[in-house]
C-alpha cells in the first residue's frame, strides 16, 4: 500500500504549526497505525528530518497515550478501537488521510500530535481517595456489591483517559472522562463515604481547567475506543444535583489539585 | 501526561494558581454551588425547558380551538382569564403563568449564554477535517434556532398578545381573539414567518426534548433512542399543530365572518 499522509507538524507550545505532507511507500496491510508512522519516521531520520512526534506506550489498546484525529475522526474510522490497534487494513490504498491532534484550550499542543492532558490528571487528583483498606486482600463478601454495580463500575473503569471524548466533543467538553471516573467510584459501596465532595470537586476541576459544557450531542460516545456510554453523563448530572441538593451538617470542602489553574470566569 | 510539561504555564493560558491547599468550602446554598459549575447551568437550561416545552404543548392544543369556531375560541381565551374564579380574582392565574414563563426563557437564555461562551472558549482553534458521526443537523443548529425562537417569541407577543404591531389602530381587540388571528395571519408575510419560526421550533424540540431528558438523568443506554424518537414525534406534532392555523388563514378556512 502506498499512503500519503497530511500531518500536523508544530515545533514546540509556543510555536505555530502548520501541516505537511508526506508520502509513505510500501505499507503493509498487517501494520498496526502507528507501525506505518514508525515507518515514515525511520524514513525521516535517514533523510536528516525531525521524526513526527506522537504519544504511545503499550500498543494494545489499554494505556491511553496514543491518539489523534485521522481524517476528522479520532482513533480512526474503526469503532471501538485506539489508534494503536488500528491496522492499516482498514484503509485503501492511494488513501490521503490528515493527521491532527486533539483541539482543546485544556489540551494545548506539545509537539507535532502530543497533546498536554496533564488537565485529566488534576480532575482525578481533586478526587481525593477512597477509604478502602489497602493492606492484604479483605475477605469478599465483607462488602457485599450488586451485580449491576460491579458490572456498571467496570464499563466505567474500561476508561483510558485517552482525550479521545474531549477532542470529538464540538465544545471539547471532558464530561464523559469525568463522568466515567465518578461513576466507576459512586456506584461501589466502597465508594459511598466520600461521594458527594468527591463528585463536586472533580466537577468543579473539569470546569476549571476549560473544558466545555455537553450539548447531548453523543459525539464522544461514538468516539470513545472503550465504548463509555453517554448515559454515565447523565448519572454524573444527578451525582452532582444529590450533591448540592441535599441537606448535609458540614459543608462539602473543596479541594483544588496543585498546579490547576484559576478560575477566571 | 507526564508532570514535567507544566504547558499551560508555558502558553500562558492560564496563571498558576497557589498549589496545594484547599481554597475553603463549597457554598452552603444550592442554587449558588449548581450555578458555579457548568452541570448546575445545564440543569437550569433542562428544567426551564421542561416548563418551556409544557407551555408550547398547552398552547399549541389550545391554538386548535380556532377550528371548533369563533365563539368556542373567544370562550377559550376568556377561560384562560376566568380561570380559577372565584378562588383567585380575574387574569391573576395568567399572570402568574406570564411571569413563570418569561422567568424560564430569560433563565434559559441566559444560562444558554454563559455556556456558549464557555464552550466557545474551549475550543479555541477548530480542526481542519473533522467528521461528525453522532450529531444531528438539529443539534448543531440549536444556538440560531434559539436566536429566531427569540426573536420570533419577541414579534409574537408585539404582535398577537399586546397588537402594537402589524394591526393598524382599532382592529385589534383583546376581547375577539379570533378576529385577531385571522387578520393578523392573512398576510403572506407575518405567515410565512410564523411557519419559518415554526420549522426553528421543531427542530429545537428534536434535540431539546431528548437533551432536557437526558441532562435530567432520564436517560440509560437500553431507552436512548426511544427517547429520541419520542422527542422527534413530539417536536413534528408541536409544528404540525401550531402551523395549521396560519395555514388555514392564508387558505381562506377560516373566514373573517363565520
Amino acid at each position: 500500500m502506498n499512503l500519503t499522509l497530511r500531518i500536523w507538524r508544530q515545533k514546540g507550545a509556543n510555536t505555530p504549526g502548520e501541516f505537511v505532507t508526506y508520502p509513505v511507500h510500501n505499507v503493509s496491510p498487517d501494520m498496526s497505525f502507528l507501525e506505518m508512522l514508525d515507518v515514515l519516521n525511520e524514513e525521516l531520520i535517514v533523510r536528516g528530518e525531525e521524526p513526527v512526534s506522537f504519544e504511545h506506550d503499550c500498543r494494545e489498546g489499554i494505556c491511553g497515550s496514543c491518539g489523534f484525529l485521522i481524517d476528522g475522526m479520532t482513533h480512526g474510522p474503526r469503532r471501538g478501537t485506539t489508534v494503536c490497534q488500528l491496522h492499516m487494513r482498514s484503509f485503501q490504498d492511494g488513501d490521503e488521510l490528515t493527521l491532527e491532534p486533539w483541539r482543546a484550550s485544556a489540551f494545548p499542543v506539545l509537539k507535532d500530535l502530543i497533546v498536554d492532558r496533564s488537565a485529566f490528571d488534576r480532575i482525578i487528583q481533586s478526587g481525593g481517595f477512597i477509604s478502602a483498606p489497602t493492606g492484604s486482600a479483605p475477605e469478599a463478601n465483607a462488602i457485599l456489591v450488586p451485580k449491576e454495580s460491579s458490572d456498571t463500575a467496570f464499563d466505567a473503569a474500561a476508561c483510558i483517559a485517552c482525550g479521545a471524548c474531549v477532542a470529538a466533543c464540538p465544545n471539547a467538553s471532558a464530561m464523559l472522562f469525568t463522568s466515567a471516573k465518578l461513576t466507576h467510584l459512586n456506584v461501589l459501596p466502597q465508594g459511598q463515604p466520600e461521594r458527594d465532595e468527591r463528585t463536586v470537586n472533580m466537577v468543579a476541576a473539569m470546569d476549571r481547567e476549560g473544558f466545555g459544557s455537553c450539548t447531548n450531542h453523543a459525539e464522544c460516545e461514538a468516539a470513545c475506543p472503550k465504548l463509555i456510554p453517554l448515559e454515565f453523563i447523565a448519572r454524573m448530572n444527578r451525582y452532582v444535583y444529590r450533591a448540592l441538593l441535599r441537606p448535609h451538617r458540614h459543608p462539602l470542602a473543596e479541594r483544588i489539585a496543585p498546579g490547576a489553574p484559576s478560575r477566571a470566569r | 501526561m507526564t508532570q514535567q510539561f507544566i504547558s499551560d504555564r508555558a502558553v500562558g493560558l492560564k496563571a498558576p494558581a497557589p498549589a496545594g491547599k484547599s481554597r475553603g468550602v463549597w457554598p452552603g446554598n444550592p442554587v449558588v454551588a449548581l450555578w458555579r459549575t457548568t452541570i448546575g447551568k445545564k440543569a437550569v437550561m433542562a428544567v426551564t425547558g421542561v416548563i418551556l416545552v409544557g407551555f408550547v404543548i398547552a398552547h399549541m392544543a389550545g391554538n386548535l380551538k380556532i377550528f371548533l369556531g369563533e365563539k368556542a375560541f373567544n370562550e377559550y381565551a376568556l377561560f384562560l382569564r376566568t380561570v380559577g374564579e372565584p378562588l383567585v380574582p380575574y387574569s391573576v392565574l395568567l399572570w402568574i403563568a406570564r411571569v413563570v414563563l418569561l422567568a424560564s426563557a430569560l433563565l434559559h437564555i441566559w444560562a444558554a449564554v454563559e455556556l456558549t461562551r464557555i464552550n466557545w472558549a474551549a475550543r479555541p482553534r477548530s480542526y481542519a477535517v473533522k467528521r461528525s458521526l453522532a450529531t444531528t443537523a438539529a443539534a448543531l443548529t440549536m444556538r440560531y434556532s434559539g436566536v429566531l425562537l427569540a426573536v420570533f417569541i419577541v414579534y409574537h407577543l408585539l404582535h398577537l398578545t399586546l397588537g402594537a404591531v402589524g394591526f393598524s389602530s382599532g382592529a385589534f381587540s383583546h376581547e375577539s381573539v379570533y378576529h385577531n388571528v385571522v387578520t393578523g395571519l392573512s398576510g403572506w408575510f407575518v405567515s410565512i414567518f410564523y411557519i419559518l419560526a415554526m420549522g426553528g421550533l421543531c427542530l429545537h424540540l428534536d434535540h431539546g426534548i431528548w437533551s432536557m431528558l437526558q441532562t435530567l438523568d432520564l436517560n440509560t443506554n437500553r431507552i436512548s433512542r426511544r427517547l429520541r424518537l419520542l422527542s422527534r414525534v413530539v417536536a413534528f406534532l408541536v409544528f404540525l399543530g401550531f402551523i395549521a392555523v396560519p395555514i388555514a388563514v392564508l387558505a381562506g378556512w377560516l373566514g373573517p365572518k363565520e
